[in-house]
């Protein structure tokens, strides 16, 4: 239905379109035409403005509004007698047998209330969505009218139409700000639930990590933990281990591309580099469960130590080799950021290029530098698929990198994979590490770009 | 003047210099050896990568096959109704013209040797030509897992027989299908056009293919002229305040949030509030839509900016309204670096997971997907599926789906660096 909706207003539109360019013409072929300010086109686009955007908008509310409120509407009107004393997934689980019923999917003959409710929902189903056609039509025909009556030929139409087209600019700019907040609410949202059944301190400062705990009463799980202590030395574990890995290769690397390689060599290097980049991490995360982590088993097995099977050290590992060409690539554009006169002044009284390169160089680049490492150890911490495959789930507080640890996006997957009750402490948990997590790293991005910016200024 | 000193020459030849300068230089060869080592263990590595791929991933790219005559007698399937016969007795009238020896549950162990689902294949192959009933039908069937890897040479055959999944009678069966000729390995086109199944024998990546192309599209839809609108207004019309300037920062922290940070996003508001369906593309396109947003926005502005003002200032000239230098001159100059970084952009969406992950398309769907609201998995997603499922023959089929997943970011790669090299003007 939603599918015809949108061809119809589409044909709508072009209609309008149509109508609007027509009628300007004839009013350009009358005896005052020759003075028209705009050109036929313009007052076709500007009718087809008025008729499909409005028309667009309040399909798109509808849509996304229409499930929620006739859910509401069915709960309201059951029997009282069936929704007392329920909770929120109780009737959860009632609406979707509602639902079921209505699709025709019957598992088990249903009660007679749940069938009244089911034919009254498939019925408001349907009178939902020819609403929804019935009244987008109506809104572009009315919207037509309105528009058509305006076209004259001292109208402005250009400039309406350009005004139309800078208010739909300065929205989808908009996004941006709105997805941000769309993140920040959520996560407060959520977590501030969280919060309320978990205390802020036990979260922050507890030693315990056991989210698993039984959704119902006859369930056998743990009493469940939250203390996010052990899940943060995880992540800052092998983040460490990955910006150990990652560091000195990508720093080396930009060192030899900017003072020594040729250019032959630079573009053979930098490609690669680009496909290092670009293997997406779930690949990484499949190279460390196939290759690193047997391999450092088994190196661990002849040295005589025992190598966890997901140990942080194979998962820190792999995830360094997915920072390097992060690391190369930002060193690289602050090493050639630095003025070329102080290189030549150094070159010139004598040094080598190794001594240009770190007693000049690297000190007049060094912001810059940290300011790509911080970004890396960003993306460490934030990294997921890597992890969700390489690394624990249980959460142990050790830093021993040849144990397994788990870590802040591991929880947060693990949590939240497969069906979820939004009322649970271990979904919201979730959330609760997310909130974190966006902290986390907004603060590092922020401090980075501060580093990074202020050197700019040393030099331009 | 007189009294200015004259330094004395250096003589560069004392011992004490010569050493120190062969420090120095020793010291600089040393800089270069290890920047030489930290290209080549990057390089290195990244050869590992694919090489372990590749010697994992090249035997699922074909497919043990057997080939079986089965009679079709109309005692076990009915002309009227093909559909409905008795075809388990086919599959075993077939093995048993092959093997008339075997007796009793040793015909169990027999028909392991083909995959799980031969009777619905026997009976598909029926349906689509009734002519069969009465006759034979010669059909090849693919081994069933533990087979396929024996024949791929993947399980040696020297392993005690206890501790593997087929037992030497079984051996000697297979051997016997060998020797009679009724073994190939043709290449497996069930990877591209099956789903997912259960038996890595079936599994492919069709569904996940076309769930990856459903989400892609609806990322594409949203983010390419949102991306675009917002780029425009920001370079080209906005007031330089204190809002567009929180736009910018916005977007430059939006494309450095973690990406599962927007799956948690998608999952609160698209699934937890908005009621959008599970696992379906859709919401799975709005998601990497949004990711993908700031990268388009950075493009375009970046590609906005390498136009000339000389052509801005010309077409004003002529008397074109803001608006009219815009959409008539600046966009379509612009157009093929805002292609460009578009390709990649959806590149990254394409080997995005993470969010996908947390809004449900990880589903185990057997068929693929037939629009954009339903259930459905993704090519990374059906490769982190793969990855942790215990067949043996799974973790050749994960690989070869991340080489296939590989190719496809290579070609919308070289895309991308095709049109910046054919199209894209320097000034």
């Amino acid at each position: 239905m939603a599918g015809y909706a949108f061809l119809l207003i589409v044909v709508m539109t072009l209609i309008a379109y149509a109508i609007g360019r027509v009628t300007a013409g004839r009013l350009r072929r009358t005896p005052e035409g020759a003075s028209m300010h705009s050109l036929p086109v313009y007052h076709g686009a500007f009718v087809a403005a008025w008729v499909g955007i409005p028309a667009l908008i309040l399909l798109l509310l509808w849509l996304f509004l229409q499930g929620t409120v006739v859910d509401r509407l069915i709960i309201g009107s059951l029997p009282p007698s069936m929704v007392e004393g329920m909770d929120s997934s109780q009737v959860e689980l009632t609406l979707s047998e509602i639902k079921n019923v209505a699709a025709g999917r019957v598992f088990s003959e249903p009660t007679p209330d749940i069938r009244v409710a089911a034919e009254r929902y498939a019925q408001w189903q349907a009178i939902a969505r020819w609403a929804m056609v019935a009244v987008a039509f109506a809104v572009m025909v009315v919207a037509f009218g309105i528009a058509r009556s305006k076209l004259a030929v001292r109208f402005r139409a250009r400039n309406n139409f350009e005004l139309i087209l800078s208010a739909l600019m300065i929205f989808c700019s908009l996004v941006a700000i709105l997805t941000t907040l769309g993140i920040v609410v959520s996560l407060l949202f959520e977590a501030a639930r969280f919060f309320a059944m978990v205390p802020f301190s036990e979260f922050l400062f507890g030693l315990r990590w056991e989210p698993q705990i039984a959704l119902r009463p006859d369930q056998i799980a743990g009493a469940g933990a939250f203390g996010a202590i052990p899940v943060f030395t995880g992540t800052i574990l092998i983040a460490t281990i990955a910006m150990l890995v990652a560091t000195p290769i990508g720093l080396f690397t930009a060192i030899y591309l900017v003072e020594y390689a040729n250019d032959t060599v630079r573009k053979i290097v930098k490609p690669i580099m680009e496909i290092l980049a670009g293997v997406p991490t779930v690949v990484y995360g499949f190279f460390a469960v196939l290759t690193v982590a047997p391999a450092m088993r088994e190196f661990g097995g002849t040295l005589g130590v025992s190598v966890s099977p997901n140990s942080a050290l194979a998962a820190g590992a792999v995830m360094g080799i997915m920072i390097i060409p992060f690391i190369s690539s930002l060193s690289d554009d602050a090493l050639n950021a630095v003025p070329r006169t102080m290189r030549d002044g150094s070159l010139a009284l004598g040094a080598t290029p190794g001594e240009t390169m770190t007693k000049v160089l690297l000190r007049a680049a060094l912001p810059g530098i940290v300011g790509g490492v911080l970004l890396g150890v960003s993306r460490a911490i934030g990294e997921t698929m890597i992890v969700v495959m390489a690394a624990g789930l249980i959460a142990s507080l050790t830093i021993n990198p040849l144990d397994s640890v788990t870590t802040v996006t591991v929880q947060i997957v693990t949590l939240l994979i497969g069906d979820t009750e939004f009322d649970s402490p271990k979904t919201l948990a979730a959330f609760a590490l997310g909130l974190v997590l966006f902290i986390a790293t907004l603060a590092l991005n922020v401090v980075a770009l501060q580093v990074v910016r202020r050197y700019r200024e040393q030099y331009d | 003047m007189a009294d200015v000193a004259i330094p004395r020459p250096i003589d560069w030849s004392t011992a004490e210099a010569v050493s120190r300068r062969r420090r120095r230089h020793a010291a600089d060869r040393r800089l270069q050896l290890y920047g030489m080592g930290a290209i080549t263990l990057a390089i290195g590595l990244l050869g590992i990568l694919i090489v372990s791929l590749i010697s994992t991933g090249y035997t699922a790219f074909v497919q043990t096959m057997v080939t079986i005559d089965f009679p079709i007698s109309a005692e076990n399937v009915d002309p009227e109704d093909p559909a409905r016969g008795n075809y388990r007795a086919v599959v075993q009238a077939g093995l048993d013209e092959l093997f008339p020896d075997v007796k009793g549950p040793d015909r169990r162990a027999l028909g392991q040797i083909l995959t799980n689902n031969t009777q619905f294949m026997v009976r598909d192959a029926v349906v689509a030509d009734p002519s069969v009933i009465g006759g034979t039908l010669k059909l090849s069937i693919p081994a069933s897992d533990p087979f396929d890897q024996l024949n791929k040479g993947t399980i040696p055959r020297d392993v005690p027989e206890s501790e593997r999944r087929v037992s030497d009678q079984q051996i000697e069966w297979f051997d016997q299908l060998e020797a009679d000729g009724r073994v190939s390995t043709p290449f497996n086109w069930g990877l591209f056009f099956n789903a997912d199944s259960r038996f890595p024998e079936l599994a492919g990546l069709a569904g996940a293919i076309v769930g990856s192309f459903y989400a892609l599209l609806v990322c594409f839809l949203i983010s390419f002229p949102i991306g675009i609108a917002a780029a425009v207004y920001l370079e080209e019309f906005a007031p330089k305040n204190r809002w567009t300037d929180l736009i910018e920062v916005n977007i430059n922290n939006l494309a450095a949030v973690p990406s599962i940070v927007f799956g948690l996003l998608g999952l609160a508001v698209f699934l937890n509030f908005f009621g959008l369906p599970r696992s379906a593309p859709l919401v799975g396109g709005m998601v990497l839509a949004l990711m993908t947003l700031p990268t388009i926005i950075i493009v375009t502005r970046a590609s906005l900016k390498a136009v000339p003002p000389s052509i801005r200032e010309g077409a004003l000239g002529v008397g074109a309204s803001a608006h009219q230098v815009i959409t008539h001159h600046v966009l379509p100059l612009a157009l093929p670096g805002i292609m460009t970084g578009t390709i990649i952009g959806l590149a990254q969406a394409l080997g995005e997971t993470a969010p996908l992950l947390l809004v449900g398309m990880n589903a185990f769907i057997t068929s693929p997907p037939g629009g954009i609201l339903d259930a459905s998995t993704a090519l990374p997603t059906q490769v982190f599926i793969w990855a942790d499922s215990p067949e043996r023959g799974f973790v050749a089929l994960t690989s070869a789906g991340i080489l296939v997943l590989l190719g496809f970011l290579i070609i919308m790669n070289s895309i991308a660096i095709f049109l910046r090299q054919r199209l894209e003007k320097t000034w």
